[in-house]
């Protein structure tokens, strides 16, 4: 035998002999690939800071690799396809744009388990989650009603999809309740991170009155053009708080970890299962930042007691009597919006008066 | 109803990165270089520019900072393609990589923090709006009336005769290169510093590839340029503001006209190369080319 395949034999039979011991041992590797980079100081700077939280949580036991600023469409499918052969079993997508990439990816690594974030489709290997931010915007929405003078508030859309409906919604709804006179604007941005465009949108609205602006685009710049103009807004995702006390009043910040560490623990004692879960304020998933003295103090009491009650499952910030923008009615006197509804949901409420891209 | 003015307001400052960029490149692919990393330098002018306006509390130390990054950035690029003759495509790739990881690298502490306020300039126009209308002027200037300025163009539309007539091809290009990457530099400070006052990863969003399109749509004059950066930064603001104002357009068609208008562009300029004598418009000779005296 020559000294070469003796040393390759000896070493695959010492390898075979340490797989099994090794089994134990070995961390559980967890991928996540991002929509953009983890620095935005919004959506992925909040889902990585959940990663840490995992590894804190997890220790030697698990091991996380990311993958930042993936686009979405081909691409993730790329990125994903290289997690999962690098040996990830759990792998997190944390955007609405990676659905197909992920049912598409999932389909052919059966072994490896996906989590994707505010989709809607699943599979045995495939769960969803989502928060309900819509709870949040309740709040924010009844800040922004109080706080307008010119009765004009702004709101600034990603992607017209359920989960940005939902938001637009929730606010107009909660602004109209505090204040009746309250019209809302929205201007599409088509992108979740481009502050020169995020920015534009913002001056756009600005030159149309508006003096509130609510935001569901990851990047400051709609905050920045707001404090040019003496105007308010509300931190996304993150807490912005470097825009304290104002133009930022107060903020929706996306918590991941409870749910990460949840899902990664059960990958561990091997309790996964495919499913949609969707948590709002009262799981902690949902938080809103400190609502500074910029706020009136009664406004501030009221929002936060909008807060608690939402958190205690108490009220739903969809109750009926609501009708669609068309006049039809949707939810009839003291009747809450299912679930299905709302993640299907393609319709403004009666009152806005723009329309939904088709 | 729209106010036209209000409009317009919004589309300089919306126009003023990517006018920028592109004036800058324009000097370079007169010289003959295509340096595809304009983006890279946009985003190290980005952080470099915000960082010193965040450290001294004076945004105009910012863009001069952010001039002197981008320059510095570029030489990396001088140094590939003037130096060891290397493809002018692949490096400019190369420096838009490189850039946008350096800057995400060295910006990681200065996220978060907010630079410091911007004055307005006369008519309340940010004073670095007004400096990029000065330069298109300045630039046409100086590329038809000035003899660098022909030197410049000589070494852009044929390398080889320049350099037997006894101009420095070399030192030519080395200068256009490092005024580009300047340009780019202010232009990416201009999104940090003045419109979105803080810095965060990847914020110049492509902005760079728009001022490469803009250079071509413009078929390489200074004043072709300032209108391609308003009509892709008046269509922008445009659609927004038309939104806003719920006017009932379609967004995809009004986002999509600038691309539509640089093909309507280009092949305007190649049947006009193809169907008459005069050779006014089109693409410098030796653009994207690399030169060696020796060969």
């Amino acid at each position: 035998m020559q000294r070469r395949t003796l040393l390759a034999s000896a070493s695959a039979i010492l390898m075979a002999l340490a797989v099994p011991a090794m089994a134990q041992d070995e961390p559980l590797k967890v991928g996540f690939i991002y929509v953009g980079p983890v620095g935005d100081g919004g959506w992925t700077f909040q889902h990585d800071q959940a990663r840490q939280a995992v590894e804190a949580e997890y220790g030697d036991r698990v091991e996380t690799t990311f993958i930042e600023s993936v686009p979405e469409g081909a691409d993730a499918e790329r990125a994903l396809t290289q997690l999962a052969l690098a040996g990830n079993k759990l792998i997190f997508a944390t955007s609405f744009g990676f659905m197909d990439p992920v049912m598409n990816v999932a389909a052919k690594f059966p072994d490896v388990k996906f989590e994707h974030a505010t989709g809607y489709k699943q599979a045995e290997n495939v769960a969803t989650y989502d928060a309900r931010f819509y709870e949040g915007r309740a709040v924010t929405g009844t800040i922004a009603g109080h706080m307008t003078k010119s009765n004009k508030i702004g709101y600034i859309g990603s992607f017209p999809i359920p989960e940005v409906i939902q938001g637009i919604n929730s606010s107009y709804i909660h602004a109209k309740k505090v204040n009746p006179d309250v019209e809302m604007k929205v201007v599409w941005a088509y992108s979740w991170f481009d502050p020169a465009k995020e920015a534009d949108a913002a001056s756009a609205l600005l030159a149309e009155g508006v003096d509130v602006i609510l935001q569901h685009t990851d990047s400051t710049a709609p905050l920045a053009k707001a404090q040019e103009a003496g105007a308010i807004g509300f931190g996304q995702a993150s807490d912005m708080a470097a825009f304290k006390p104002s133009p930022r009043v107060a903020s929706i910040i996306d918590e991941w970890s409870p749910y990460y560490i949840k899902r990664v623990g059960q990958m561990l004692d091997g309790t996964w299962e495919s499913g949609a879960s969707w948590a709002g304020i009262g799981e902690g998933e949902v938080v809103i930042g400190e609502i500074t003295d910029a706020v009136p103090a009664e406004v501030k009491a009221e929002a936060e007691a909008l807060r608690d009650k939402i958190g205690a499952g108490k009220y739903h910030p969809f109750t009926g009597p609501l009708n669609k923008a068309d006049g039809s009615e949707w939810l009839a006197e003291g009747e809450t919006a299912p679930d299905s509804d709302l993640q299907s949901m393609n319709f403004f409420v009666e009152g806005i008066t723009a329309q939904i891209p088709q | 109803m729209i106010d036209p003015l209000s409009v317009f307001l919004l589309l300089l400052s919306a126009s003023t990165p990517i006018l920028f960029a592109a004036l800058g490149e324009l000097i370079a692919e007169r010289a003959g270089i295509l340096n595809l990393g304009v983006e890279g330098m946009m985003i190290t002018g980005a952080l470099a520019g915000f960082a010193a306006a965040y450290a001294t509390g004076n945004p105009f130390i910012g863009f001069l900072v952010a001039a002197l990054a981008g320059a510095a950035i570029s030489l990396l690029y001088t140094v590939l393609t003037q130096v060891f003759l290397a493809n002018q495509v692949a490096s400019g790739l190369a420096l838009t990589l490189f850039g946008l990881g350096l800057a995400a690298m060295f910006g990681k502490p200065f996220e978060g923090v907010k630079a410091p306020p911007m004055p307005d300039g006369p008519f309340g126009i940010n004073w670095i709006v007004w400096l990029g209308l000065l330069m298109v002027p300045v630039i046409w200037w100086f590329l038809n009336r000035t003899r660098r300025g022909l030197i410049l163009r000589a070494v852009g539309e044929n390398h080889e005769a320049a350099h037997a007539l006894g101009y420095d091809v070399r030192l030519t290009r080395t200068a256009a290169i490092a005024f580009g990457g300047a340009m780019a530099g202010i232009g990416g400070a201009f999104i940090s510093i003045a419109t979105v006052l803080q810095w965060t990863e990847g914020m110049t969003a492509g902005a760079g590839w728009i001022a490469l399109a803009i250079v071509v749509f413009s078929s390489w004059t200074a004043f072709g340029v300032l209108a391609g950066a308003w009509l892709f930064g008046g269509v922008t603001v445009l659609q927004l503001r038309l939104q806003a104002a719920e006017v009932d357009v379609p967004v995809q068609l009004l986002s999509m006209a600038p691309y539509l208008a640089t093909i309507i562009v280009l092949v305007l300029i190649s049947a006009r190369q193809t169907y008459s004598r005069k050779a006014g418009g089109a693409a410098p000779g030796s653009l994207g080319n690399n030169f060696h005296a020796l060969r």
